[in-house]
């Protein structure tokens, strides 16, 4: 058996929404270089919807993987819905991740997350 | 395809396989058993081990087959406890960047009432012979070092050590797994008292090793049972592993100077190609290095990510990032040399082996420095780190 299921090697392989944006409304970064992941997220939110979305990660596959369909699975969504992302569903839409590494879909939840306060802290 | 991880294993030689599959079709019988069938398989193991002793400067029964690196590891070691013990010697001197078959024997102990002096490991990965000195106490029974690291694959002054060992009455092990085949040794010349091998680390099948015991020493069993291997390891013998890790070996050893130069030029290649990639260092000494052994971190990135792109190229390698062990610390290696977290977990070892061609040096050189690049094209800790808001470690 392999060690990632297609869909992990797909993202992978191919992250998308890769890069910055300069103008983001909300940024978020979360992990830490001792540990070996580091996630940092950057969202544009027009009238509470996510129009973009994007990702720069240090980590391994599973984690690379995890930014970026984290990032497909809130970009076009309301803030509310991208609220409510958990680490579950990131892995579950990966077709799984190897029990060691669940870490890295929670380090993406968080991600998201983190992103999310700072558009309503810089909102207030 | 080109296979770079021969620190993990390599493949085996044509004289190896051949001996396995001929020994295993035309001489299955026990040598345990009285007729002459089985009395043939009883010389072919003993042929192989007067092959085995003769590559290290031993006698034939000092040799003890094993199932491999790991059990003559705890076997050494644990015969150095018991001996120990008898006199009233629980202290033990090793060092941090031991393999773990070593460090978690002597972790065993540890709880068993010994003590055990791990030395630091200088940042070039050496052990300095002065310091194994210092750390012998009245009561010290053992002091084991292995002869070259299996990650950064530094060679430790293993004469010096053993040097210093005699004189104080000491045993002195040594895990030889990546050094027998590759380097040449003489446990009497260098006076080693226990030395480990392993015989798929020199194209060898995998699941045979062999320790090695100075005559005089009572060694202890790991396995209980019949008197196979005079009553030190019980168990009907692995005649077809054995006699392939004898022939092995015997050609391993043959080779060993022309390889090694070989491997060399093409290692040193490696090395000042990979240094190119700005913000990188290669682990350990230059020079006091196995022949076929490349390690390196590169700053901004993690090690799987690194080996799963080169996979995808059609590379193979190793990284001792904590992700390709499903641990939370990078190796224990590259910590012991002084290497933080932040860059350990970037770390690529390259084990080469004597078939790589010239071409196959440059495309590896190329495709590392492709995929540490588009890596860092996407790593926050690379944006911050050229942006200027942290401080390059490397």
């Amino acid at each position: 058996m392999a060690l990632y299921s297609e869909k992990v090697m797909d993202h992978f392989l191919h992250p998308r929404n890769v890069g910055v944006i300069e103008d983001a409304d909300g940024v978020g970064e979360v992990g830490n270089a001792k540990c070996g992941d580091i996630m940092k997220m950057y969202l544009k939110i027009d009238n509470d919807i996510i129009t973009d979305v994007k990702f720069e990660t240090f980590g391994c596959g599973s984690a690379i993987a995890s930014s970026s369909m984290a990032t497909e699975l809130i970009k076009g969504k309301p803030v509310a819905q991208a609220r409510e992302l958990t680490n579950k569903a990131v892995a579950e839409a990966l077709d799984g991740l190897p029990d060691y590494k669940m870490h890295c879909s929670v380090l993406a939840e968080e991600a998201i997350h983190s992103a999310l306060e700072d558009y309503e802290s810089k909102k207030k | 395809m080109i296979y770079a991880d021969n620190a993990a294993t390599t493949k085996m030689s044509e004289a190896a396989l051949r001996t396995m599959v001929t020994v295993m079709n035309e001489n299955y019988g026990n040598p345990s058993s009285l007729y002459r069938f089985g009395q043939r398989a009883k010389e072919i193991l003993e042929a192989a081990r007067a092959d085995v002793a003769s590559v290290i400067n031993a006698e034939p029964r000092e040799i003890t087959f094993t199932s491999g690196g790991s059990e003559a590891d705890n076997q050494a070691i644990l015969t150095a406890a018991e001996l120990g013990r008898k006199k009233g010697r629980k202290h033990i001197i090793s060092t941090a960047f031991e393999h773990h078959a070593v460090l978690h024997t002597l972790k065993k102990l540890e709880q068993n009432g010994f003590t055990v002096t791990l030395l630091d490991v200088h940042e070039n990965g050496l052990i300095r012979p002065e310091e194994v000195e210092a750390a012998i106490q009245e009561d010290t029974c053992l002091v084991t070092v292995m002869y070259a690291n299996n990650e950064i694959g530094t060679i430790q002054p293993i004469t010096e050590i053993g040097a210093i060992c005699r004189a104080h009455g000491v045993l002195f092990h040594t895990d030889a797994v990546q050094a027998i085949g590759h380097l040449p040794i003489d446990v009497k010349a260098q006076n080693i008292d226990m030395l480990s091998a392993s015989a798929h680390k020199f194209h060898g099948p995998k699941g045979v090793g062999f320790l090695y015991v100075k005559k005089g020493i009572r060694i202890s069993n790991l396995i209980e049972g019949g008197a196979q291997e005079r009553g030190k390891r019980a168990g009907t013998e692995n005649v077809a592993g054995i006699a392939s890790c004898a022939a092995a070996l015997k050609e391993a050893a043959a080779g060993m100077d022309e390889t090694a130069a070989n491997l060399k030029v093409k290692r040193d290649r490696l090395i000042a190609g990979l240094r190119e990639i700005p913000h990188s260092a290669l682990n350990g000494d230059e020079t006091q290095r196995l022949p076929s052994n490349v390690n390196f971190c590169f700053e901004g990135i993690e090690g799987e990510a690194l080996l799963l792109l080169l996979d995808q190229k059609g590379i193979m390698a190793s990284s001792g990032s904590a992700c390709t062990s499903g641990a939370l610390d990078p190796s224990h290696v590259l910590l012991a040399i002084g290497r933080v977290h932040d860059v350990a977990h970037g770390s690529l070892r390259l084990s080469i082996g004597e078939d790589i061609t010239d071409e196959e040096v440059e495309e590896i050189i190329g495709s590392v420095k492709e995929v540490v690049a588009y890596l860092r094209g996407f790593s926050p800790i690379w944006r911050d780190l050229t942006a200027g808001k942290k401080p390059f470690i490397l």
